[in-house]
């Protein structure tokens, strides 16, 4: 990164909160910052625009110092551009949608504030509603205005603290499309706290993996959900399909790995950093296990064949949770999810025996470790 | 009814909302704000007042500002009068008594407001006195003029701690309060009975809008 107007943030102290974090952010991309609760996302956004003060770090944005411990430089919030949206808005209670909005325009002439706001408040779809109090408005409208004003300050960062964690869900999927659609307007690196994995999935470019205020992975959120850089990394992305195995046999030449598991081999992406006979943790998401039909036997059959029987069948609307039990060791289960009607058109219940193909492009190593951590909680066990 | 004391009982009152209005402002926000050591104790002695006989208060006011005093010898040698047993002594012994009833509401009207509407205020580029003068203030308002109210009206009704550093001089320290115990004692029935109304009257408004304006506060943060 490091180019001009992006945004890089190097964060460290040991208390209260413990931080280790790392990340940069280019003019126009989103990064996310992801991690479960008390993991230091919402510190590292408030250290970012100037609200809570680390102990030893470096905060730089568009060529701009804004902080740098090492020098003695702490810019407080006001001198720092940062447009910032709050989990609950923190709009200014007795002031119109508009002057909230014109509150934050100091920096331009009285005389063009008005309009600039009004303009504003018709980015985020709020026309008419200009004169209403923040309590005559609904959450997702409130949310509007927070953005607004986060605008009208004309950042050099946009910074978002879980902004659509107080709306309902079809407000936030609405809320969610209108960013990504205002992205296209506002050239600045876009910093998102969230806890929500699909939330990340959908807006992100980027993905910070945090876990007690430490930076445990960051890159491009596809490569980031479906090549976790350790099992840690992998059970935070909510991945239950977490294995321990070990390396039989590199063949790059076919670009495949060989992976004992139980008493099954299976073929895997060519993992070259793992040496043969190393242990290895490995995953597969859910969509690269593919169920057998019982009735027609069909060709990919052959690509890591394992069988199982059904421990849980769960219907959740559209899909069905399927969790297989493997082999003889209580434990080891593989979940998946299916149509739910596919699922019932194979007449699938607890206690049948089933085959399954794991994909072997879908089959991920990492270095072994039998740490635990917190988990996500799953997008979808959240309420509105 | 005795004019003299009713005006100079109305003028303390004034003179006292005018003191307590800044400085229950700043020392209402470091408390409701600041996290420092001994905040506590200072919330305490914010409170004392409302705990402690006035003649106490009194009796420490004469022995600190009295004209045996270092402080009230000075005060005589700079403006040739003593502190004790004139107005300005009055004031000043009404303003310490009043701190409690000018600081408690402020302070609960300025904690009413969330940080982060203060935090939102400095990312969005204000300075500390525009996020005061455009965010708090405004928001605190109902809790300052419910503070004002209950001090100017408290202090019309003071007693002990007026006849203790006052004295009871006519036209200079002698108010409504004392003027009633004067003709009770002179028993002047009429006369303390038309001002007593006064004043009953007088409490009865000034308490009835501290309980509507605290109700609005309620209802804006609700």
């Amino acid at each position: 990164m490091g180019e001009r107007g992006g945004l890089q943030v190097s964060l460290r102290q040991s208390a209260p909160i413990p931080l280790a974090a790392r990340f940069d952010c280019g003019a126009g991309e989103m990064v996310a910052l992801v991690g479960p609760s008390g993991s230091g996302k919402t510190t590292i956004l408030r250290c970012v625009a100037g609200l809570t003060h680390p102990g030893e770090g470096e905060v730089r944005c568009a060529g701009e110092r804004w902080l740098d411990t090492a020098r003695g430089i702490d810019l407080p919030p006001q001198r720092r551009s940062v447009g910032i949206v709050f989990q609950h808005y923190a709009l200014f209670p007795h002031l119109s949608a508009h002057r909230n909005v014109m509150a934050a325009m100091a920096h331009i002439p009285e005389a063009e504030r008005a309009g600039r706001a009004r303009d504003l408040l018709q980015l985020v779809h709020l026309s008419g509603l200009e004169e209403r109090r923040p309590r005559q408005l609904s959450g997702g409208q409130q949310q509007r205005v927070a953005l607004a004003r986060a605008l009208a300050r004309d950042p050099a960062v946009l910074l978002l603290d879980e902004p659509f964690s107080a709306v309902d869900r079809v407000t936030r999927r609405r809320l969610q499309r209108e960013l990504a659609q205002l992205r296209s307007r506002i050239r600045v690196p876009i910093v998102l706290v969230t806890h929500d994995l699909d939330e990340a999935r959908v807006l992100a470019d980027r993905m910070v993996i945090l876990s007690h205020g430490e930076t445990l992975q960051d890159g491009p959120t596809t490569e980031v959900m479906a090549r976790p850089a350790t099992a840690q990394v992998a059970r935070l992305l909510d991945q239950n399909n977490l294995f321990e195995g070990r390396v039989l046999a590199q063949r790059p030449g076919e670009g495949r790995t060989l992976l004992s598991w139980l008493d099954y081999t299976l073929e895997a992406a060519h993992a070259p950093a793992f040496g043969v006979g190393d242990r290895v943790s490995w995953m597969i998401p859910p969509e690269c296990i593919i169920l057998h039909r019982r009735d027609r036997p069909s060709a990919g059959e052959s690509e890591n064949p394992v069988s199982g029987v059904i421990g849980e069948y769960v219907p959740l609307g559209e899909t069905t949770s399927v969790t297989v039990r493997v082999g003889a060791t209580a434990g080891v289960r593989l979940t998946m999810s299916l149509v739910t009607h596919h699922a019932r058109r194979n007449k699938l219940a607890v206690g049948d025996a089933v085959r399954m193909t794991l994909l072997a492009s879908g089959i991920h190593l990492m270095p072994s470790a039998e740490v635990f951590a917190g988990r996500l909680a799953p997008a979808s066990a959240r309420s509105g | 009814m005795d004019w003299p004391a009713l005006l100079l009982s109305l003028k303390l009152s004034a003179w006292t909302v005018v003191w307590l209005l800044p400085l229950g402002i700043v020392v209402a926000r470091q408390i409701a704000w600041r996290e420092f050591p001994g905040r506590a104790w200072v919330e305490a002695l914010v409170a004392l007042p409302l705990v402690l006989p006035p003649t106490v208060l009194g009796y420490y006011m004469l022995s600190v500002f009295g004209g045996a005093s270092p402080i009230g010898a000075a005060w005589q040698s700079v403006f040739g009068r003593p502190l004790a047993f004139s107005f300005q002594g009055l004031l000043l012994a009404s303003i310490l008594f009043n701190i409690p009833f000018a600081v408690q509401p402020m302070q609960r009207a300025f904690q009413a407001i969330p940080d982060e509407v203060r935090e939102a205020a400095w990312c969005s580029g204000m300075s500390h006195w525009r996020t005061f003068c455009l965010i708090e203030f405004p928001l605190a308002w109902p809790g300052i003029v419910s503070a004002l109210v209950l001090t100017f009206a408290h202090t019309m009704g003071e007693f002990g701690v007026v006849l203790m550093m006052g004295g009871n001089i006519p036209g200079e320290t002698q108010t409504i309060a004392i003027a009633i115990y004067d003709r009770v004692q002179a028993f002047d029935e009429r006369g303390a009975a038309a001002m007593s109304s006064l004043l009953l009257a007088f409490s009865m408004v000034a308490i009835g809008a501290v309980y509507v304006l605290a109700n609005r506060i309620g209802r804006k943060h609700g």
